[in-house]
């Protein structure tokens, strides 16, 4: 069992504040929703959580399972179970998918012994290739660059097959719809769904309810203005889905203002 | 009025030292099968300046503090009391097994050939043996594509070098199994010079790998010849890796010419020496010929490795495709500079040179200067160069996956390496370059 603290967050990208106090718990076993318009600071909790180096936490504290992330690099975030399926997968010339997921998955097991000789190949090919059958890709996508030349779809599934193999305990998946047909929609999603379970928290930031037809949340809040300003239930999604962002632009634009 | 003409000499100007050679070095009796050609070499050797960074082939690598007055030629047997081979230098790097394979020492040479591949008539034996063995074919090959004027280190290695390497694949022989030779310079002060003569004649097709490698803290020079003729319809494969230690300052002339629908696959691997200055050229004679070249560099500390090539499309209907790779790390620098040459009337000519580069470093540098000079109206060439710094998003996404720094700009650096890599069809070459890679990222 696995929790997640997130406590008076503010975070800030070249001195400009962008999360101004932000509260979240997340446990293994929830999946919980993040929406909101546009330039609320979605992505940047994200990163944040993550340990980009451009993203400036300046208050605020990120506890998980009682470790302060805030003090972990960004190499031992992962390690320590935490996840980010990217919003724009960054593409590695050169390095092929089945390399790259070996060195990740390597370098955990020698972070828990330094003596460790590695996964044997004929392990890490069974692993891989189950995992890419959850999510029906073609095993030759192993041996391409890693998100080199990738389609929209390609790259998230990829990001998704990433998860699947690192098995972290808390995922934030990252706008991990758009550019999404809905075929693949449908595949990212069950992938996500087989991969959800007592073991794995989920936080998925989304701009749309359609993703929410297809993983269900326990949990949605709605963030404005670098702050998670209301929590509830999906029937929150459900309520976005028919009026829109308007009335929590009217409602916290005045309180923002004031 | 009187004219004063005074002249101030600035200390900054001063030549590098040069070398102690006298005749008495040379040891070119006429009755020798290389006699005449080490004279005309020693005159050649007498009359060439040593380079300075005012002739432009050397602008950019500076040899005055390199102490050349101080290097003398190993005795015969030197490497007797000098470090060893080591045993993994004369592992195979292609396949399983050599079909034939040279040491060449201070001093000295072994040599091994399998029998079958002697009986096809191939001759891949040091100079001392082919001097007896093979007295006019020796002759008749040497100094066909790299002349000793060609420069002070050419007329150098051509006129003192004992040590050599003579490969001839008769015509229509097929060399199934690689051949390999190291050239181990150990020892302190010593001038060590090779010269390699590899005459594939018509029709035969053999795969070639020489390596050059010293102990770490050899304080040495080399200089070399490399002249390689592909005859008409011939294939070569020719893998060359420098691993020098860290002291050596390093000199190359090499050339190859490729005959009518020849092809030439030249892959350069270097990773070693203080200081080195290599000019590699392409001469494309016959109709039809083919030449890639390939290169491998990866540069650290104070290392200095400057390359050359030329790609001279000398008649219609000719190709060649050049590619070298650079890493740069701490306060290295590499110079590549390239020129594809299209001959009047060369007409059908494809010519294909890039160089990229991937700095490490605040103070590394790269210099990299393409160049074309065409004198043909049906060709297509084109060139590329890059310098580029590694991106930190890349970096970001290996660290967010758990990857620990080094091992992620490992990774980046591996897979800026992978064109060049897809190009080397030798497993045993690959993973050299692999661990040169590591080695250099600790």
């Amino acid at each position: 069992m696995s929790t997640l603290t997130i406590r008076n967050l503010h975070v800030s990208i070249e001195g400009k504040e962008i999360l101004k106090g932000l509260n979240l718990e997340i446990k293994s076993g929830e999946i919980h929703a993040i929406m909101g318009p546009n330039g609320t600071g979605k992505s940047t909790l994200a990163y944040a959580l993550m340990g980009h180096p451009s993203y400036e936490v300046t208050e605020g504290e990120i506890i998980f399972d009682g470790e302060d992330v805030l003090e972990l690099d960004v190499d031992e975030r992962s390690r320590a179970g935490l996840f980010l399926a990217f919003q724009y997968p960054v593409s590695i010339p050169g390095v092929t998918v089945a390399n790259f997921l070996r060195t990740a998955l390597n370098s955990r097991r020698r972070a828990e012994n330094p003596e460790d000789k590695g996964i044997s190949i004929l392990d890490f090919r069974k692993t891989l290739k189950e995992k890419m059958d959850l999510l029906k890709m073609d095993h030759a996508f192993a041996g391409r660059y890693l998100n080199d030349g990738f389609s929209g779809g390609e790259k998230k599934r990829a990001e998704i097959l990433q998860m699947a193999t690192l098995k972290p305990k808390i995922a934030v998946l990252d706008e991990t719809d758009s550019g999404l047909d809905i075929d693949a929609l449908r595949i990212v999603s069950d992938g996500v769904n087989a991969l959800s379970g007592d073991d794995l928290g989920v936080v998925v930031i989304t701009h749309y309810q359609r993703l929410l037809n297809h993983i269900k949340p326990q949990f949605v809040h709605i963030m404005f203005d670098g702050r998670i300003v209301e929590s509830a239930g999906p029937e929150l999604a459900l309520r976005l889905e028919e009026h829109g962002y308007d009335w929590v632009r009217e409602k916290y634009a005045e309180a923002v203002a004031a | 009025m009187t004219k004063t003409n005074t002249k101030v000499r600035s200390k900054r100007y001063t030549a590098s030292p040069t070398f102690g050679f006298t005749e008495e070095t040379l040891n070119a009796p006429s009755n020798s099968p290389l006699g005449s050609y080490r004279n005309s070499a020693w005159s050649a050797f007498k009359e060439e300046a040593m380079p300075t960074t005012k002739d432009e082939a050397w602008r950019r690598t500076d040899l005055r503090k390199i102490p050349f007055d101080s290097f003398q030629f190993p005795a015969d047997g030197a490497f007797n009391e000098l470090a060893p081979v080591p045993e993994a230098l004369l592992a195979p790097l292609v396949g399983d097994q050599h079909g034939g394979q040279i040491t060449l020492l201070a001093g000295g040479a072994k040599v091994s050939l399998a029998p079958e591949i002697e009986k096809k008539g191939v001759v891949f034996t040091d100079f001392k043996t082919a001097e007896k063995e093979h007295p006019e074919l020796l002759a008749k090959l040497i100094g066909n594509v790299v002349r000793a004027e060609d420069g002070k280190f050419a007329a150098l290695t051509a006129a003192l070098s004992q040590n050599g390497i003579l490969l001839y694949v008769p015509r229509g022989v097929q060399v199934e199994e690689p051949l390999h030779s190291v050239l181990w310079g150990a020892g302190d002060n010593l001038a060590h010079l090779s010269h390699l003569v590899i005459y594939v004649d018509e029709g035969a097709s053999v795969t070639y790998v020489h390596e050059a490698a010293s102990p770490d803290d050899s304080l040495s020079m080399h200089a070399g010849i490399v002249e390689i003729t592909v005859s008409d319809g011939a294939n070569l494969r020719f893998v060359e890796l420098q691993s020098w230690g860290s002291e050596i300052v390093n000199f190359s002339h090499e050339r190859a010419k490729i005959g009518k629908d020849a092809n030439l696959d030249w892959i350069f691997g270097a990773v070693g020496s203080r200081l080195t200055k290599n000019f590699s050229d392409l001469d494309l004679v016959g109709k039809g010929a083919n030449g890639r070249m390939s290169g491998f560099y990866f540069a650290d500390g104070e290392q200095h490795l400057d390359h050359d090539t030329q790609q001279n499309h000398l008649v219609p209907n000719t190709y060649s495709d050049l590619l070298f790779k650079g890493a740069l790390k701490e306060n290295s620098r590499s110079v590549w500079q390239g020129m594809i040459f299209v001959a009047p009337g060369a007409q059908q000519t494809d010519g294909y040179q890039a160089n990229r580069n991937l700095i490490l470093s605040d103070t590394a540098r790269a210099d990299s200067i393409p160049g074309l000079e065409i004198s043909a109206d049906d060709v297509r060439c084109s060139h590329g160069t890059t310098i580029g710094k590694i991106d930190p998003e890349p970096l970001f996404y290996l660290l967010s996956r758990g990857i620990p720094q080094e091992d992620a700009e490992r990774l980046v650096v591996e897979g800026f390496f992978d064109p060049i890599m897809q190009r080397i069809p030798f497993e045993g070459v690959r993973n050299r370059f692999q661990e040169a890679i590591k080695e250099k990222l600790k």
